[in-house]
């Protein structure tokens, strides 16, 4: 479908395609195997502007918006969410920074971020908290003109490989979720380490680790915003980053639907290609259709973001929700439709199913976006 | 430093079917793409600028539409460019193409030059030694790694059957290179949006003080009398006998057909 893209935001989608194609779709099945970074990768992005999309033009960005950086997602998600998972979390890093950043913090690491120079992780979920974002453990106390970090993050993208950490840590504890606040913690401060990089089931080529801060000081400065604006910029972030996970979801299940028509029409049983069967057929118009649903939805909530609208997490809950499940659904049904072929390492499609379950997983499970739903709908009734 | 980069656009060959009557290449509904071994000259350029400085300009000669090609080029990461277009210019061969580039780089100036190492269209790979034979400056040719660029003099590697040759040479030098030279880069977005907007530089016959008698078809020596695939014939035949009887009539037949 024409979804009347500027010249802009072709150039951008097109620039994304070229990228994945010679650069990420031959590798792809090497870094899932090997579970290697993949850093040639980012390279090619850095060296091609995509990290700095949505940065203002003065620390060295294109100056768009969430719905330009969709679109890149959702191209290099089609060759692998791999390596668009690394991509991704570095905007996931970075809107704190846009959000609530100094102008002194955002001249200082903006330019490096919107280079490629250096990649950005975000640090908010732990071991007793995640889905319950108010959980967080993690302390920061005040000690003349530095903060002291105690407690560990975990399941942390990019942790371990980015230079730029923006992490949510307690500075009040009396106030609950109101006593937390965001900081910016630099690679190879004193006191903060990395755990070991975690063994998963898909999106192999991203890394996981722990983040670990033993009486980590940090200059007074990294804080983001004010003290207790914690929670409130990790939600903000999270609303900012969703449709991105959407456009992953719309990307990888696109992919997977590409393999699963192609094969079908090389493949033969009965005398005839199985895309002429019936039974297939209904499978691949179901998965077209949803796929195209779910990019319908995510590309008009993405430019609703850009509109600058202030409360918009209802409907990027929604887009995150609908597209990856849709995500799941197709790439299951990608496997089906190829059968046995399916199944094999050899094709691609086993791996995007692996991939895809971690969209319904990661950034709020799909239970928390239906809850982030249900409590805007109950505000909603509640105003009628 | 002021780099040239000599690059044409050619169809893409991945695509090109020939004509059976005529034996020539059929390029309508055939994408135009930049001479592959161009981009990896374009690479070499912007290298050198990001490390030494300087400007980049890229040079073709073509008809208008090449002008894809030179915005191409600039979301690359060229500074300026060239197209060289002018009626006068057209049917020209490798002579009087190298002639007319030649005469432009003249007027541009440039310290170093880079092309590829041949046009995966005509495949003569006799454009960029012409080239600086008319501008009479040393040229290397099949280069695959650049060892070292000062503001004087440049040494690098020439790729041979066996093994490399390493050459120094003073500048201004032009050199064609070969693949393994780099890994062309990727448009940037930035690139491209410049590209957009680039300014292309035009140069016809007058602005290059060319002798109109050594452009185009006037000005080229080469002269098509017939393109054909050549036949391969083999014939095979036993010959019986003896071990000398053997070699007798093989004398005998080599003989006949005169290869001794």
């Amino acid at each position: 479908m024409d979804y009347f893209l500027t010249e802009e935001q072709v150039m951008i989608r097109d620039l994304a395609r070229q990228v994945s194609e010679d650069k990420v779709m031959p590798i792809r099945a090497e870094l899932d195997e090997k579970e290697e970074f993949p850093w040639d990768i980012m390279k090619t992005l850095a060296q091609s502007d995509f990290f700095g999309i949505n940065i203002s033009e003065q620390y060295g960005g294109l100056g768009m918006g969430g719905f330009e950086l969709t679109l890149a997602i959702e191209e290099l998600s089609k060759a692998c969410l791999g390596v668009s998972t690394t991509f991704a979390a570095n905007s996931l890093g970075t809107y704190p920074l846009l959000l609530q950043g100094s102008d002194e913090q955002k001249k200082k690491y903006l330019p490096d971020i919107a280079s490629g120079r250096k990649l950005v992780a975000f640090g908010l979920t732990e071991a007793n908290a995640g889905s319950d974002a108010a959980g967080v453990q993690t302390t920061a106390k005040l000690e003349g003109n530095e903060y002291v970090l105690n407690g560990t993050k975990q399941w942390i993208t990019n942790g371990g490989d980015a230079e730029i950490y923006t992490v949510i840590a307690i500075t009040n504890k009396a106030k609950g979720a109101r006593g937390a606040s965001a900081f910016i913690v630099d690679k190879g401060t004193p006191g903060f380490s990395f755990g070991k990089k975690e063994n998963k089931l898909g999106i192999r080529a991203s890394s996981t680790r722990e983040l670990i801060f033993e009486n980590c000081r940090i200059p007074k400065e990294n804080l983001i915003g004010k003290e207790g604006l914690g929670f409130i910029i990790a939600m903000k972030t999270l609303d900012k980053s969703r449709t991105g996970v959407g456009a992953q979801g719309v990307g990888v299940a696109q992919g997977a639907f590409e393999a699963a028509a192609d094969f079908a029409k090389e493949r033969h049983q009965f005398g005839v290609p199985i895309i002429s069967i019936q039974a297939v057929q209904h499978m691949l118009a179901d998965m077209a259709t949803q796929i195209e649903a779910a990019r319908a939805l995510v590309y008009a909530v993405a430019k609703f973001i850009d509109t600058g609208s202030k409360d918009v997490a209802k409907e990027s809950a929604m887009a995150k929700l609908f597209a990856t499940d849709v995500a799941m659904k197709v790439t299951v049904d990608a496997v089906q439709v190829m059968g046995g072929s399916g199944y094999m390492r050899e094709y691609p499609v086993e791996k995007m199913m692996r991939d895809a379950k971690i969209l319904q997983i990661y950034e709020g499970t799909n239970q928390i976006q239906r809850n982030v739903i249900g409590q805007a709908l109950i505000k909603e009734t509640a105003k009628r | 430093m002021n780099i040239i980069v000599c690059i044409k656009q050619v169809p893409d060959t991945a695509e090109i079917r020939i004509n059976p009557e005529t034996n020539t290449l059929m390029r309508e509904g055939v994408p135009s793409i930049i001479n592959p071994f161009d981009l990896h000259a374009i690479e070499a350029a912007v290298q050198i600028k990001e490390q030494h400085g300087g400007t980049v300009t890229v040079l073709t000669m073509g008809p208008p539409q090449a002008e894809t090609s030179l915005r191409e080029a600039v979301s690359m990461g060229a500074d300026e460019v060239v197209l060289l277009s002018d009626r006068a210019f057209a049917g020209s061969d490798t002579w009087a193409t190298s002639y007319t580039l030649a005469k432009a780089i003249e007027k541009l100036g440039a310290d170093i030059i880079f092309c590829g190492k041949q046009a995966i269209d005509g495949d003569t790979a006799q454009v960029g030694p012409e080239t600086a034979e008319f501008l009479d400056i040393p040229h290397i040719s099949y280069i695959k790694k650049i060892e070292e660029v000062t503001d004087s003099a440049i040494r690098v590697q020439r790729m041979m059957d066996e093994g490399y040759d390493v050459v120094e040479s003073s500048l201004p030098v032009l050199l064609t290179v070969v693949k393994e030279l780099n890994q062309p880069r990727m448009p940037s977005l930035k690139g491209k949006m410049a590209a957009k907007k680039a300014e292309i530089k035009k140069m016809g016959m007058a602005d290059i003080n060319a002798d109109e008698k050594s452009l185009g078809l006037k000005g080229s020596p080469t002269q098509v009398k017939n393109i054909f695939a050549p036949e391969i014939k083999a014939e095979r035949k036993m010959i019986e006998g003896t071990a000398e009887e053997q070699v007798e009539n093989l004398v005998k037949e080599l003989r006949e057909i005169k290869c001794l």
